[in-house]
């Protein structure tokens, strides 16, 4: 599995800095068709930052994006969903007032034939997607506020797999679930994997990483510091990879790698 | 241990699904789905109405105050069910009055000197091109404000401040600051009156067509949730519904006929139309004033935008997380201007339905107005913190409030004093909606 395919997802020499700090510094990640790949890092190091260009919710300042080798033009988050990239954000970003169907829906709600809400329709396909994700989920008519910090991350997951997504970006998606929903969204990701989709984890448990990842970018104050295939390193050497950014000798060091003296 | 652990999940998820324990009243609130705020306004309602019929000796209650009191409301009642969707989106628009002040004179001036000289006077279109040029003007008003603060990311309250001064001087501009009398007959119809009433039959019909848009509304609900399998209220409750709604609309329309002509303007009509005059007196009934049914229509209308559209949905998202909104590629931007530009439109309603009342449009109108609209939309349950609002709630809140000046009146209490009441009202209103609000969730 030398990569001969193109790539599904190539970023490079991606820059981005917010007033004067350099939150991504030329960073360059790619992602094939049915791979894992995980982002790790330190808290700051740039991973949200480089996937929210990729789902348009930031502009870069320099580099490049290619999907599927051609040149991406992603300016905002509809450009992305055009590509086929779904996100599930560190933040979740729901709106807290509505119920999971709107927010499932949100942006390309369903419509009856009068050009209204079709709401019955869309909380059909509601119940059929988060019985898949979380059976236990019952609250339907509840304000997303209502629910627990688990059940509105099973909700910003739901929504993201629910339009045959092509890329997904999963940043953090199971932070805050219990040890059942987390091996729920364990199978899925390898569910979704087995249907050639793509998918960027990111994710600070070591275990899940080694565990579902095909390969790791590990990132350091918005410099990647390298790249290994999961099979080629060990737990302790991506640990040092993130800490010290030390590249070991099954890994490909970057622009972020540390000099050794 | 296991047994009571295993028990108390059991019953919560059945209380979760709707029926089983709980009290008769709050086994009835979840199984008819009645939204328990509203009901407490329309119980505030009732008891300051109540409260002033006691007071002023039972002047409150009768079928003339209670009709005077549905056409004083109009105005600010629709400019209330836009306000819902200002608010709800974090925004605030301080320039409805002074919108409503200009756009009124606009359609004054359009057919009281302008029309006339290229129609001729009383040419039955003078009172739709009128409409039309304020609707119109009003529209552009209401984008223009809600570009500035979409796209150049000026605050809301700043703009519709500045917006405030500025039409309220553009008023001025058009006419030197003369008042522009009288409007067009027809025109006038939106004001109310004699004339401006459909009479008891048309009443009696609009009262039916509604019951039977209930009835219709229940049963395609009820349709609809059992295609998909989901609950359903019990059978009883969706009796409950219909037959309540069909009270309250029939009482409504009775009450409108319950209002008579006045005797001059009875015995006009009974001359002008050759009708011998009965002794005991001749009964026109007023019926609804067209105002109200404007008002009512603009209701509708708009909750059928807010909660049936994609918009609607957009404005509540946009209300509820403005970032996640945008991220889920809404182009929230787009949705201020067209809120803002809807708002600006139904100040032009407004506008039509108080020029036409007063039969003149001047300088003054609509002061104040911005204060009334966003006290009734408060009141009526739209939390200022955004994405929480009902427009039936809003139009309630413009009754309720009217209601207190109307009584105010009624009892001789002075002007200052009625601002007074009013202000405190409304923070007392707020204050039990936090509290309410609190112990909801
Ligand atoms: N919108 C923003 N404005 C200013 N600075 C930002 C913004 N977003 C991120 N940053 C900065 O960019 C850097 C990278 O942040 P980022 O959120 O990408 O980190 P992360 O790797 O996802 O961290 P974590 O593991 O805590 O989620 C941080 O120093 C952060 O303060
Ligand atoms: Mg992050």
């Amino acid at each position: 599995m030398t990569e001969q395919t193109t790539p599904l997802v190539e970023m490079k020499n991606i820059s981005i800095s917010f007033g004067g700090i350099h939150a991504v510094e030329n960073a360059s990640v790619d992602l094939f068709p049915g791979e894992v790949v995980a982002l790790l890092g330190h808290n700051g190091a740039g991973k949200s930052t480089l996937i929210k260009i990729l789902s348009g919710a930031y502009r870069r300042d320099e580099g490049e994006i290619l999907i599927n080798g051609e040149p991406a033009d992603i300016r905002n988050p509809r450009d992305a969903k055009k590509y086929g990239i779904e996100t599930i954000y560190q933040t979740l970003a729901v709106a807290d007032n509505v119920d999971a169907a709107a927010n499932l829906y949100l942006g390309r709600e369903l419509r009856t034939k009068w050009g209204t809400l079709d709401d019955v329709a869309m909380e059909a396909s509601t119940r059929e997607v988060m019985g898949r994700l979380n059976p236990n989920f019952r609250r339907f008519k509840e304000p997303v506020k209502a629910l627990s910090g688990g059940q509105r991350q099973s909700v910003a997951i739901a929504r993201a797999i629910l339009f045959d997504a092509r890329i997904l970006i999963m940043d953090e998606p199971t932070a805050a679930l219990g040890p059942q929903e987390t091996a729920q969204v364990g199978d899925l990701i390898k569910q979704l994997k087995r249907e050639g989709i793509g998918i960027f984890l990111i994710s600070h448990d070591i275990h899940d990483v080694f565990d579902l990842a095909d390969r790791v970018f590990v990132m350091k104050n918005g410099k990647v510091v390298g790249h290994a295939r999961t099979g080629d390193v060990t737990k302790d050497e991506v640990l040092g990879m993130i800490i010290l950014g030390k590249v070991p000798p099954g890994a490909s060091p970057g622009p972020g790698a540390m000099k050794m003296a | 241990m296991a047994d009571t652990a295993h028990s108390t999940t059991n019953s919560t998820t059945s209380g979760g699904t709707g029926q089983a324990d709980g009290n008769l009243v709050a086994r009835f609130f979840r199984a008819t789905e009645i939204d328990t705020r509203l009901l407490g306004m329309i119980g505030a309602l009732l008891i300051i109405w109540v409260g002033f019929h006691i007071m002023t000796g039972g002047l409150f209650l009768t079928p003339r105050n209670l009709w005077f009191l549905s056409v004083q409301t109009a105005s600010v009642a629709v400019m209330a069910t836009g306000m819902v969707l200002v608010i709800v989106t974090r925004n605030i628009d301080l320039s409805v009055g002074s919108i409503l002040g200009f756009t009124g004179m606009i359609m004054g001036v359009l057919q009281a000197q302008f029309l006339p000289q290229v129609l001729g006077f009383n040419h039955p279109a003078t009172w739709a091109i009128a409409l039309a040029g304020g609707l119109i003007v009003g529209g552009l008003i209401g984008a223009f404000q809600g570009a500035i603060i979409a796209f150049l990311n000026v605050p809301s309250f700043i703009v519709t401040l500045g917006g405030l001064l500025v039409w309220r001087g553009a008023t001025w501009y058009v006419t030197s600051g003369q008042t522009v009398a009288p409007m067009d007959a027809n025109f006038r119809l939106m004001g109310g009156g004699a004339d401006g009433s459909i009479g008891a039959t048309w009443s009696w019909i609009v009262g039916i067509l509604a019951c039977l848009a209930i009835v219709a509304a229940i049963i395609n609900g009820r349709r609809q949730r059992k295609r998909f399998h989901f609950p359903r209220r019990p059978i009883w409750a969706e009796y409950v519904l219909a037959a309540l709604g069909c009270i309250i609309v029939l009482g409504v329309v009775s009450i409108a006929n319950d209002y008579y002509w006045p005797i001059n303007i009875a015995r006009r009509y009974a001359e002008a139309n050759s009708i011998p005059w009965p002794e005991s007196g001749l009964f026109i009934s007023h019926g609804i004033a067209v105002p109200v049914l404007i008002a009512i229509a603009a209701g509708i209308v708009m909750t059928f935008i807010a909660t049936r559209l994609r918009f609607g949905r957009y404005v509540f998202a946009i209300g509820g997380n403005p970032e996640a909104a945008e991220l889920a590629g809404i182009k929230t931007r787009w949705v201020t201007v067209k809120i803002f530009a809807l708002m600006g439109i139904l100040c032009a309603i407004a506008a039509a339905i108080s020029t036409a009342r007063l039969n003149a449009a001047t300088n003054a109108q609509g002061e104040l107005d911005e204060l009334y609209t966003i006290a009734a939309a408060v009141i009526g349950g739209t939390s200022l913190s955004g994405g929480v609002g009902t427009i039936a709630g809003a139009m309630l809140g413009a009754l309720l409030m009217q209601s207190l000046q109307s009584g105010m009146v009624l009892l001789g209490i002075d002007t200052p004093f009625q601002r007074i009441v009013v202000g405190a009202v409304l923070v007392l209103a707020v204050w039990l909606d936090t509290v309410y609000r609190a112990k909801a969730k």
